[in-house]
This record gives C-alpha cells, structure tokens and sequence, in this order.
C-alpha cells in the first residue's frame, strides 16, 4: 500500500517541483539580500548625500564636454545634440546598475577568494554562482540611476523623431540584455582570480574602457569599435539600447544581441564551474 | 674677524652642504626602493596604464572627428596636432600622478604619521623621493605605448630643441607642483573626514581648467583666462603645448616660470597647512 498522500498536495520529489522550488528559493534569496543590504546602507544615510554629489560631478562634467562638442559642430558622427544626451543618460544609469550590484559582489568574490573566505559560499546548500552574485547591493548607486533617467528624458524630448511603445519595449529589452553582458564579463574576470589570485587591475582596465561608452561607439576607429563591442561588451550595454531610442536600431542587431547574450552566458557559466572547482581554500 | 668666528663659519657651511647632500642621498635611495619595487608590478602597473590610455583616446577621436567635420581643423588644430596633443598628454598625465589625496585618511587613521613626524626631514620628501622613482619605471613602461598610438593616430610632431628642453623640465615642474597641491588637498583630511566632495569638485575643476579634457586654447575666452589665474595649467596644458606647440620661446621661458612660482606658493602652502594639521592631528590621538 502506497503512503497516503492527502488531496491537491502533489508529491514532493516530483522534478519539476524541485526546479520551481528552486526558483523560488533563488528569488528569495536575492530579496533577502536586498533587504538586509537596504536596511544596512539606510543607517548611513550621509553616503547618500556624498553619493548625490558625486554623481552631480561626474555628470556635470560629462555635460560640459558635450556642450564643448557642440559649440563646434551641430553633430558628431551623425549623432545630434539630443541623440547623445540619450547616450549620456544611458551611459550614467548603466554606470549606476554596474556600481549597485555589479561590481560590489564580484570585489567580493576577488576578496573571498584572496583571503580564503570564498568556502562560506561553496559551503552553502545554493547555486555558487547566484549567491556570490547577489550578495551586495549598494543602493546609493542607485543615484546614477535615477539622474541618468533624468538626461535620457531630457534628451528624448529634444529628439525629432518621436518615441513609441516599441522603442521602449525594444529599450527595456536592450539595456537589460546589455547589462547582462556587462556582468558575465565582469563574472569571466572576476573568475580569473581562481587562476591568477590579483584581477583587481584587470578591473581597473575595465573602468578605463567603460568610459569610452560616453560616446557611440561607431565615432571609434574599427578595431577598437570592435573590441568596445565583443571583448568589452560597451557597445552592446550603452549604444544599442541608445540605438532602440533614436529609430537606429535593427532587428540584425537586436537578434545579434541576443545570441551573443546566450554564448556569453554559456561561457560565463563554463568558466564559473572549472574556477570555482579549483578553489581549494586558503584558510584551511 | 677672530679664528673662532671664521672656524663657526666653515663649520656651518659644511654643515649645510652635509645636508644637501645628504638630501641627495635620501633622495636617491628612495626613488631606487621604489623602482625596484614597481619593477616587480610590471603586468600591474600596465594594465593601470593601459587603462588609462582609454581617456585621451576617447578625447582625441572626438576632437579628430571634429575637426574633419570641419574641413581639417579646429581653430587651427588638425587630426595630426589633436594627436600629439593627447599622446602627450599620456606621458604627462603619468608624470602627474602623485600621493592621492583620498590616502590621507588611512594616514591618518592608522597613525602613519606619527612615525614620520619624529624624523627629522619634513615628510613630503619621503612621497616626492618614492613617487619620482615610480616615474622613471612609467616613462620607461609608456614607450611601447606611445609607440602603438603614433603608429594609430599619426600625430604631427615637430619639436625644436628648445621646445625640447623644456618639456623635460616642466614634466618634473608639473609633478612637483601637483604634489604639492593634492598634499594641501589631503591635508584637508586633517579637520574633517567628509572630504571625498570636495576632491570630487577639485578634481572636476581641473579636468576642465587644466588643459586634460581639451587644449585650453579651444576653451571659451573667459575659462582661458580664469584658467590664468589657476595652477592647473602648470601641471597639464604648458608641459603639452611646450612640446607640441604652437608655442614661441618666449611663452616657454613665461611657463617655467610661471611653474617655479606655483611650486613656491605651493611649498609655503604645504608648510603652512602642515604646521597647523599636525597640531590638530596629535589633538586628535590625544
């Protein structure tokens, strides 16, 4: 005889059951980490006034360049004014996305794996790689954000073309997927500490080639064009989706997007697994 | 005057070239550690300055862009000019690189100082000797560089010897006056911690008021002589224009020494602001 099993609760063990068990567990785990972060950043809220004008400088002074453009030349490469505020706007929420979740977990995960600590996320009964990618948040970035909207809107309202609801979908759909890129190159690095130990300077490097996403990366001359695109994702993470709000993108680019998305994260999670079994623990 | 008298005499005089000397001798052993230790970071120290190669890379593509746009110039700068300008400025911009103000705070914090305070030689020598040695393994690490971005962006270079000559003095003019500044800029540290803003905004003023984002001679008539009136041009615009021009021999002897007097208000700067910081330092550790 069967052990009873009480009407409309399905068994257990059932393997689709555990996937969505599992899915469930990791959305949980993201909020919960969202929340204690949140709750921990709120007790200094004097960072957030520094942040603020931080991000004001940065800005402005990225608004001063334009405008020094522009008292030149009424387009750059074919970009309007308004078209590269666009850019501008969509660089600065990217730069905030990177610095709110982004960049603060993989230095911990370098941390981690330096001084051996990296044992507290391969010891729990989770995903490696979704834990160690959603440990920190640091919500003051979160500045850059909300004032990169403020440009993009700023700019799109200057636009002549106008923009419907399919460029925004298209927009939503590009800066996510970019975004992505961002972090499975981040991750790619990131795991190279498993390797190399020191990728803090490779790190640097990236923040120094990030800054090039101030502009589309079609003013730049082919090879670094092409490495802004596939070697450093810049070109798909900031310019496409400034593409899918000024009417210059295409269903190519969109779809080439979208396959490099998958490739990149194919690999990510190739290297992530072979880095992180040859993490032997330095503490022990 | 009696034997006594003139033997103090000599003795002082001895003694004064005993210092300078000795000076030397700090110096020289400093700037030595140092180059041997950031010999050992080579690969690090590349991907730094490789990174850093990205900003006047960025700079110079628009600025070329421009001035094709424009029928080949910009009030007289040319694709090949903006070129020389910015590959310049990557040796500069190295040479600038000094103690940052953002590590006055672990230096204070951790009481690194107090060490340095029982010395008897002011502390800024110890940054100035360690830094300039660092400098020597940059200019050499920034060759290939600027090799691959003559051979990319074709720039229009064509020095005399006096332009020359100057530029290898005001590179050390411009990394001795932005040691001085960014260390009164660190010692702000000294009355307050929240400091992190006001080196944002320092450091957004000079981008736009030294000559690092573009040339000051393109700038708006009233940032050229606003920016008169500043040191940051001593530090970024006059040692790149001393080399690439257009610049006559006259304005090249007016930047030195416009530079020797920025490094004379800055080095009673410093002492001033050293004398009263170490007071409210000790104050602090009780």
């Amino acid at each position: 005889m069967s052990a009873p099993v009480a009407d409309g609760v399905p068994d257990p063990g059932a393997p689709d059951l555990v996937l969505e068990r599992r899915r469930m567990q990791g959305l949980r785990l993201v909020g919960l980490h969202l929340r204690v972060n949140v709750m921990n950043e709120l007790q200094y809220r004097s960072n957030f006034a520094i942040q603020l004008i931080q991000s004001m400088v940065a800005l402005g002074t990225g608004l001063v360049a334009l405008a020094l453009v522009f008292d030149r030349t009424d387009t750059l490469d074919g970009w309007t004014r308004p078209q590269l505020l666009v850019v501008m706007g969509v660089f600065t929420i990217v730069g905030g996305i990177i610095g709110f979740v982004i960049e603060p977990n993989m230095g911990r995960v370098m941390t981690d794996v330096r001084q051996g600590t990296f044992d507290h996320v391969l010891t729990k009964p989770v995903d490696s790689q979704l834990l160690s990618s959603v440990r920190e948040f640091r919500v003051w970035r979160l500045t850059d954000v909300v004032l990169g909207l403020v440009v993009l809107v700023w700019g799109i309202t200057g636009l002549d073309t106008s923009v419907g609801v399919l460029d925004g979908l298209a927009f939503a759909a590009t800066l996510a997927g970019g975004s992505s890129l961002v972090y499975c190159l981040w991750l790619v690095v990131t795991s190279g500490s498993f390797w190399f130990v020191r990728m803090d300077h490779v790190q640097e490097l990236f923040f120094g080639l990030y800054r090039a996403g101030q502009y589309p990366v079609s003013v730049y001359p082919a090879w670094l064009r092409l490495s802004l695109t596939y070697l450093v994702p810049i070109g798909f993470a900031v310019t496409v989706p400034s593409e899918s709000l000024t009417g210059r993108l295409t269903w190519e680019r969109g779809l080439i997007t979208l396959g490099f998305l998958v490739i990149a994260f194919a690999i990510t999670r190739f290297v992530w697994v072979r880095g992180s079994r040859r993490y032997s623990g330095a503490s022990a | 005057m009696s034997d006594l008298a003139v033997a103090g005499e000599v003795d002082r005089l001895g003694e004064r070239e005993g210092r300078v000397r000795s000076m030397v001798r700090l110096y020289a052993t400093l700037a030595r550690v140092s180059m041997m230790e950031q010999f050992q970071y080579r690969a690090a120290n590349y991907f730094y300055m490789v990174g850093m190669v990205i900003e006047p890379v960025i700079y110079l593509v628009v600025w070329s862009t421009i001035a094709r746009q424009q029928g080949g110039s910009v009030d007289g700068y040319t694709a090949g000019t903006f070129a020389a300008y910015y590959i310049v400025w990557t040796l500069v911009r190295n040479m600038n690189i000094v103690f940052t103000p953002f590590g006055w705070e672990e230096r204070i914090r951790e009481g690194q100082l107090s060490a340095q305070l029982v010395r008897p030689i002011h502390p800024i020598h110890y940054d100035l000797g360690s830094f300039a040695g660092w400098k020597v393994v940059v200019i050499l690490l920034w060759i290939p560089i600027a090799a691959v971005l003559t051979l990319v962006f074709e720039p229009e270079l064509d020095p005399t010897v006096a332009q020359i000559a100057t530029f290898a003095v005001a590179i050390w003019g411009a990394y001795l006056i932005r040691s001085l500044l960014l260390w009164m800029l660190g010692m702000i540290t000294f009355w307050t911690t929240r400091v992190t803003a006001i080196f944002e905004v320092y450091f957004a003023l000079e981008l736009l008021l030294s000559g690092r984002l573009l040339p000051i001679g393109l700038m708006p008539g009233w940032v050229q002589d606003l920016a008169n009136y500043l040191p940051f041009e001593s530090t970024f615009g006059f040692p790149i224009t001393s080399l690439v021009g257009p610049i006559t021999n006259r304005e090249l002897v007016e930047g030195l020494l416009r530079q020797a007097a920025w490094i004379a208000i800055g080095a009673i700067g410093v002492n001033l602001m050293w004398r009263r910081g170490v007071k409210a330092y000790t104050a602090v550790n009780g």
